[in-house]
C-alpha cells in the first residue's frame, strides 16, 4: 500500500471534511462518521505493525516529496521502532476516544472535527522526519486542543484552556529558535536525517556567548518537550487541565499527549545532540526523581478523583525519564553496559506506552463515575464495591497496574527502567524507589475510601457500568494485562530501532567528556 | 534619466494621477447617497494602474534625474500598497459609519495618497523622500478625521497632525545636516561623499542619523515614537484604521531599508559591513533595543485593552516590532522576511480589522463584549476572526506564523549575536496569545449559546472575507509563489 503513512496522518482530516457536509441535528451520524474513520485508521495502524520489519532498526516506510524549495523544506515521512507503539497508542485511543466521548450532546459537530484534526495533528508529530514539518504538526495540536478544553469542558475550563495554550506555546516557541539554529549550522536543512548527521559535527566546540552551543539548543529544546511531558517545575497546567478537560480529551491528554515530549526528546535531543546527553543525563534522571516523589506525594494529597489520576501521570512520567537517562550507562566511562542502557531506554519507552493505556483506563473510569454521581470527591463515596462490583473491578485492574502491582505491564516497564538506571544512578533510583511505595499508597487509600467501607445510602440506586463503558476499558484492560505476562512482542519491536539510537548516542560518549 | 525619457517608465503613476483627476471630478455629479460610486471609478483606475505596473520592464533604473528608482522592489510595494487599498476602498463600501456622510471625496483622498505612497517607496533623493512623507501624511490627516461629527475622530485627526509635523520637523532638521554634510540629495552622492568625511563630522551624522530615524520610526509607530497610535487609530473610522496599519506602514519599510542600505550602507557588497558608515554608534543594536521595545510595550500594552479596536492597534505595534527585528541585519534574507512578513500582515490584519466593522455594524459597538457567542450567531464571522486571530498570534499553519518564521530565520542566520533578539521575538508571540484567544474566547466559550442565526448582510461581506481568510490560511502552508516572488524582488536600483 502505497503512502500509507500518509494515509494515516491525514485520514481524520478527510473525516473532518465529511462531517462538515452533515447537517449539525443529525449528531448520531456525525459520531458514526468519527467512529468509521477512526477505526480505519486503526486498521491501518495495525496493517502498518504487520508489515513493520522489526528486525530494522532504521526509519521505514519513508515518504518524501517536494513542499517549499526556497528553504528546503520537504515533506518527510517515517515510521521505526520508537513511532510504531506511539501511532497504534493514537490510533487504538483515538478510537476509544469517539466512544469515550459518545454521550456529548452540545455542539457535535465542532467536538468530533476537532478531536480528528487533535488526532492528526498527533500522528503528524509521530510520523513527521522534517523538523519544519514536526514544527507545524506540533503546534497544529495546540488549537483543537484549547476549544476541547474550553468548549466542552468543566467549570474552570477557560482559564485551563488559555493556560494549557500558554504553556505549551512558550516551549514550542523556544523549540522554534533551535530549529532555526540547526538550520543554519547544519548546512541549510530541516531534513531530521540529515541533521541527526551533521548537527554533533557542526556544532562540536561551537561556542555561543561563552556557552557550548551544544548546551544551548539542548536546553531550549528540552523546555519544549519538558513542559509537554510534563517535567517538574513546568507541570503545573497539567493537574488544571486534566480536571477541567471533557472525560475523552483527559485521557488523550495523559494517554498520548504527554508521550510527545519524551517522543521528541528521543527522537532529537538524543539523536541530533549526543553530546547534550551526557552533559544533562544526571539533570534528566534528577528531574525524573522529582517527578516521581512530587507527582506521588501531591497525588497523596488530592480529594478530587480526577486530580490524583492527574498527579500519577506526573509521577509515571518520571520514572520514563529516569529510563531515558540510563542510556549513558553504554558509554565506556561508564563501563560500557550495554544491557543498563537497553534495559533503561527500553524501559521507558515501554513505560510510555504502558502509561498510554493504563492512564486511558483511570481517565475513562473516572468519568464513568463523574458521569452518575456528578462530582469525583474521594470522600464523597464508600462502600461502592457493593453498589457497583463490576465498576470496581475494572477500578481494582486499572489501580493495581497504576501502582505497578507484577502481572501488569507497568511492573515491567518500572523494573526495566530501576534495572537499567542502577548502575549509573544508584542514589537517585534508590531514592525513587520510595516513589513506588507512595504510588501504592495513594492508590490503595483512594480505593479503600471509595469502595470499602459503610456504603453511601445516597448511591443506592446508581447505575453499574454499561456496555458502551466496558467496551472502551476491555481492550486497554487485555492490552495490559498481556503485556504485563508476556511483554516479549513489545520489546522485540522496538529492540533493534533503540540499539540503534543507543548506538549513536555513545559513539560521542568520548567528546562528551571534552564539553563537561 | 531626463524627465521628458523617465515619462515612459511612470505610466503607473500617470494613470494614477488621471484616475485622482476622474475620481474628484466623478464626485461632483453624484448625489450624496450616489456618491459611494466613486469607488468604482478609483478601483478601476487603480485596476489600470496594476496593469501598468505588470506590463512594465523591470530593469532597475532611475527616473526624473535620479530622484526616483524604478527597479523590483519599488515594484514590489506598489503591487502590496494597491492591493491593500483596493481592499480598504471595498471595506468602506460596506462600512456602516461612513454611510452617513457624503464619501466620494474620501476615496478620491486614498487615491491621492496611494499615489503618495507609490513616491514613498520609490524616492532616491531626499526632497523627494520628504515630499512624498508628506503627501502621505497631509492625507492620512484628512482621512483619520473624516467622521467629522464624531468627536473622538476629530481627536485622532489633531493628535495625528501635531505629532505629524512635530516628527516631520525633526526628520527634516535630520536631512538638512545630512545636506550640509555631503552637499547632496541624492542617496548615492551622499553615500560616496560620507565614506570621504572626517571623524570630526562624525557627531553631525550620528545626529542626523538619528534624527532621521525618529521620523521614519513615527511612521512605522516604533517605540518611543508611537504614543499617536493608539488614539488615532481608535478615532479613525475602522476602514482608515485598517488602512493606517497596512500600507504606510510597508512604504516606511520601504524607505527605511532603501534610505539605511543605500546612504549609510558601506560601499563593499558584504552585509556585514552594511552599517559601517555611521562610526561611533553601535547602530545594528539601537534598532534592535528599539525594536524589542516596540514589540514588548505593544503587547504588554494590548493586554489591558476592552475594545477590540484599541486592541489591534497596540498590536499593530507590536507587529512593527517584529519586522524591526529584521532591520539590524541588514541581509538580503532580512529584507526578504520583512516583504513576505508584510504580506501576511496584509491579510490578517485586514481581515481583523474588516471583521471589526462588520461586528460593529451588526452589533453596535467593538468592546470584546460585543463579540460574545458570535460562534452561534454568525459563525461565518467567527471562524475567519478565529482565523485572523491565530495567524496574528503567529501559529501554524497560518500565514502569521509564515511571516514571523521568515523574521525569526533572518534574525538567527545572523549568528549568535542577535539571538537575544528572537528570543525576545517568540516570547513576545506567547504573550500577544492571551489578548488575541481573548477575542476567540468571546466568540466561542462566553455567552450565552443560540440557535438563533444571523445572516450575512450582503455578498461583498462573504466575498471579501474569503478574500481574506483564505490567503491567510493557505499561504501558512504553501507559500513557494510568493517566497519566489520575493526572492525576485529584492533587487533595489544601486546608482548609476
Amino acid at each position: 500500500m502505497d503512502h500509507l503513512l500518509s494515509w494515516i496522518i491525514w485520514l481524520p482530516v478527510i473525516g473532518m471534511g465529511v462531517i462538515a457536509f452533515i447537517p449539525r441535528d443529525r449528531s448520531s451520524l456525525i459520531k458514526q462518521t468519527a467512529a468509521l474513520v477512526s477505526g480505519i485508521q486503526l486498521l491501518l495502524a495495525v496493517y502498518l505493525w504487520s508489515v513493520f520489519d522489526a528486525s530494522n532498526g532504521n526509519l521505514q516506510f519513508m515518504e518524501r516529496a517536494e513542499w517549499i524549495p526556497s528553504f528546503n523544506i520537504t515533506y518527510i515521512l517515517g515510521v521505526d521502532g520508537l513511532s510504531l507503539p506511539m501511532v497504534f497508542l493514537m490510533a487504538l485511543i483515538g478510537f476509544i476516544g469517539i466512544f469515550v466521548s459518545w454521550n456529548i450532546s452540545n455542539a457535535v459537530k465542532g467536538y468530533f472535527s476537532l478531536f480528528l484534526l487533535l488526532n492528526t495533528g498527533v500522528m503528524g508529530v509521530f510520523l513527521a522526519l522534517d523538523f519544519f514539518l514536526f514544527y507545524i504538526f506540533w503546534e497544529v495540536m495546540l488549537l483543537p486542543m484549547y476549544f476541547l478544553i474550553g468548549m466542552w469542558g468543566g467549570p474552570q475550563r477557560e482559564y485551563a484552556a488559555i493556560k494549557f495554550f500558554l504553556y505549551t506555546l512558550a516551549g514550542s516557541v523556544l523549540m522554534l529558535i533551535a530549529i532555526l539554529a540547526l538550520y543554519f549550522t547544519c548546512g541549510n536543512t530541516f531534513d531530521m536525517l540529515l541533521l541527526m548527521e551533521r548537527a554533533p559535527i557542526a556544532l562540536d566546540g561551537m561556542l555561543w556567548w561563552g556557552m557550548s552551543a551544544i548546551k544551548v539548543i539542548w536546553v531550549l529544546l528540552f523546555i519544549g518537550f519538558a513542559i509537554k511531558v510534563p517535567v517538574f517545575p513546568f507541570h503545573t497546567w497539567l493537574p488544571l487541565a486534566h480536571v477541567e478537560a471533557p472525560t475523552a480529551i483527559s485521557v488523550i491528554l495523559a494517554g498520548v499527549l504527554l508521550k510527545l515530549g519524551v517522543y521528541g526528546m528521543l527522537r532529537i535531543n538524543y539523536t541530533m545532540l549526543p553530546d547534550g546527553v551526557f552533559w544533562f543525563a544526571g539533570a534528566l534522571a534528577v528531574l525524573g526523581l522529582i517527578n516521581v516523589i512530587w507527582g506521588a506525594m501531591c497525588a497523596l494529597a488530592q480529594k478530587d478523583l480526577k486530580k490524583l489520576v492527574a498527579y500519577s501521570s506526573v509521577n509515571h512520567m518520571g520514572y520514563t525519564l529516569l529510563g531515558m537517562a540510563a542510556v549513558i550507562a553504554a558509554s565506556e566511562m561508564n563501563g560500557s553496559n550495554l544491557i543498563s542502557a537497553q534495559a533503561g531506554v527500553g524501559g521507558a519507552v515501554f513505560q510510555m506506552f504502558n502509561h498510554g493505556t493504563i492512564s486511558a483506563m483511570l481517565f475513562i473510569l473516572v468519568g464513568v463515575i463523574y458521569d452518575r454521581a456528578h462530582h469525583r470527591d474521594i470522600e464523597g463515596f464508600g462502600g461502592l464495591a457493593s453498589q457497583m462490583p463490576i465498576y470496581t473491578a475494572f477500578v481494582a485492574v486499572a489501580f493495581f497496574a497504576g501502582l505497578g502491582l507484577p502481572g501488569f505491564s507497568g511492573f515491567v516497564s518500572e523494573a526495566m527502567i530501576f534495572i537499567g538506571a542502577f548502575p549509573v544512578f544508584r542514589t537517585v533510583v534508590i531514592i525513587s524507589t520510595l516513589g513506588i511505595l507512595l504510588n501504592a499508597a495513594y492508590f490503595l487509600w483512594a480505593f479503600q475510601r471509595m469502595f470499602f467501607g459503610p456504603a453511601n445510602e445516597k448511591y443506592n440506586e446508581i447505575p453499574e457500568i454499561n456496555r458502551r463503558e466496558i467496551l472502551t476499558l476491555l481492550p486497554l484492560a487485555i492490552i495490559t494485562l498481556i503485556l504485563g505476562v508476556y511483554p516479549r512482542p513489545f520489546l522485540d519491536l522496538i529492540a533493534s530501532t533503540l540499539n540503534v539510537l543507543i548506538e549513536s548516542v555513545v559513539m560521542y560518549g568520548g567528546i562528551a567528556q571534552v564539553i563537561q | 534619466m531626463n524627465n521628458l525619457n523617465s515619462l515612459v517608465f511612470f505610466w503607473p503613476e500617470l494613470l494614477l494621477s488621471g484616475t485622482i483627476l476622474v475620481a474628484i471630478l466623478a464626485d461632483l455629479f453624484y448625489l450624496k447617497k450616489d456618491s459611494f460610486k466613486v469607488a468604482y471609478w478609483s478601483l478601476g483606475g487603480m485596476f489600470l494602474t496594476y496593469i501598468a505596473i505588470r506590463l512594465q520592464d523591470i530593469e532597475p533604473t532611475s527616473l526624473f534625474m535620479n530622484t526616483v528608482a524604478h527597479d523590483p522592489f519599488s515594484q514590489f510595494f506598489k503591487i502590496l500598497i494597491l492591493f491593500s487599498t483596493a481592499i480598504v476602498m471595498l471595506m468602506s463600501l460596506v462600512s456602516g459609519e461612513l454611510r452617513k456622510y457624503r464619501i466620494g471625496e474620501y476615496f478620491s483622498i486614498m487615491t491621492i495618497m496611494t499615489f503618495g505612497l507609490f513616491l514613498m517607496s520609490s524616492s532616491i533623493d531626499i526632497l523627494m523622500v520628504y515630499l512624498s512623507i508628506e503627501i502621505v501624511s497631509i492625507m492620512s490627516f484628512f482621512l483619520a478625521g473624516y467622521l467629522k461629527r464624531d468627536s473622538l475622530s476629530n481627536e485622532a485627526s489633531l493628535k495625528y497632525v501635531i505629532y505629524g509635523a512635530f516628527s516631520s520637523g525633526i526628520m527634516l532638521y535630520g536631512l538638512s545636516i545630512l545636506f550640509g554634510l555631503t552637499g547632496t540629495t541624492n542617496f548615492f552622492e551622499m553615500q560616496k561623499a560620507i565614506s570621504m568625511l572626517g571623524v570630526e563630522s562624525n557627531f553631525a551624522l550620528i545626529l542626523s542619523a538619528v534624527f532621521i530615524l525618529v521620523g521614519f520610526g513615527y511612521k512605522i509607530s516604533a517605540v518611543p515614537f508611537h504614543f499617536w497610535t493608539p488614539d488615532v487609530y481608535e478615532g479613525s473610522p475602522t476602514t482608515i484604521t485598517a488602512y493606517l496599519s497596512i500600507a504606510p506602514k510597508a512604504a516606511g519599510f520601504a524607505l527605511m531599508l532603501r534610505f539605511f542600505n543605500q546612504v549609510f550602507g558601506g560601499m563593499s557588497e558584504n552585509v556585514s559591513t552594511s552599517w559601517s558608515a555611521i562610526n561611533g554608534l553601535p547602530w545594528p543594536e539601537l534598532i534592535a533595543a528599539l525594536s524589542a521595545a516596540t514589540m514588548t510595550v505593544g503587547n504588554l500594552v494590548a493586554i489591558q485593552q476592552s475594545n477590540v479596536k484599541r486592541m489591534l492597534a497596540y498590536s499593530s505595534i507590536a507587529h512593527a516590532g517584529y519586522m524591526m527585528m529584521a532591520l539590524p541585519m541588514m541581509s538580503n534574507s532580512s529584507i526578504e522576511g520583512i516583504m513576505m512578513y508584510l504580506i501576511m500582515y496584509l491579510f490578517m490584519n485586514l481581515g481583523a480589522f474588516f471583521v471589526v466593522i462588520y461586528v460593529k455594524d451588526q452589533t453596535g459597538g467593538e468592546e470584546f463584549n460585543n463579540f460574545d457567542g458570535l460562534g452561534w450567531k454568525m459563525p461565518y464571522i467567527a471562524i475567519p476572526m478565529t482565523l485572523f486571530m491565530v495567524a496574528l498570534t503567529g501559529l501554524p499553519p497560518t500565514a502569521g506564523f509564515v511571516g514571523k518564521f521568515y523574521i525569526f530565520a533572518a534574525v538567527i542566520e545572523s549568528g549568535s549575536k542577535f539571538y537575544w533578539l528572537a528570543f525576545v521575538g517568540v516570547i513576545n508571540s506567547v504573550i500577544s496569545l492571551y489578548y488575541y484567544i481573548r477575542v476567540v474566547k468571546h466568540m466561542y466559550l462566553l455567552g450565552e449559546r443560540s440557535d438563533e442565526f444571523i445572516n450575512p448582510s450582503s455578498k461583498l461581506v462573504l466575498g471579501l472575507l474569503m478574500i481574506l481568510a483564505v490567503p491567510s490560511f493557505v499561504f501558512g502552508w504553501y507559500f513557494s509563489p510568493i517566497a519566489e516572488w520575493i526572492s525576485r524582488s529584492t533587487i533595489m536600483f544601486q546608482g548609476m
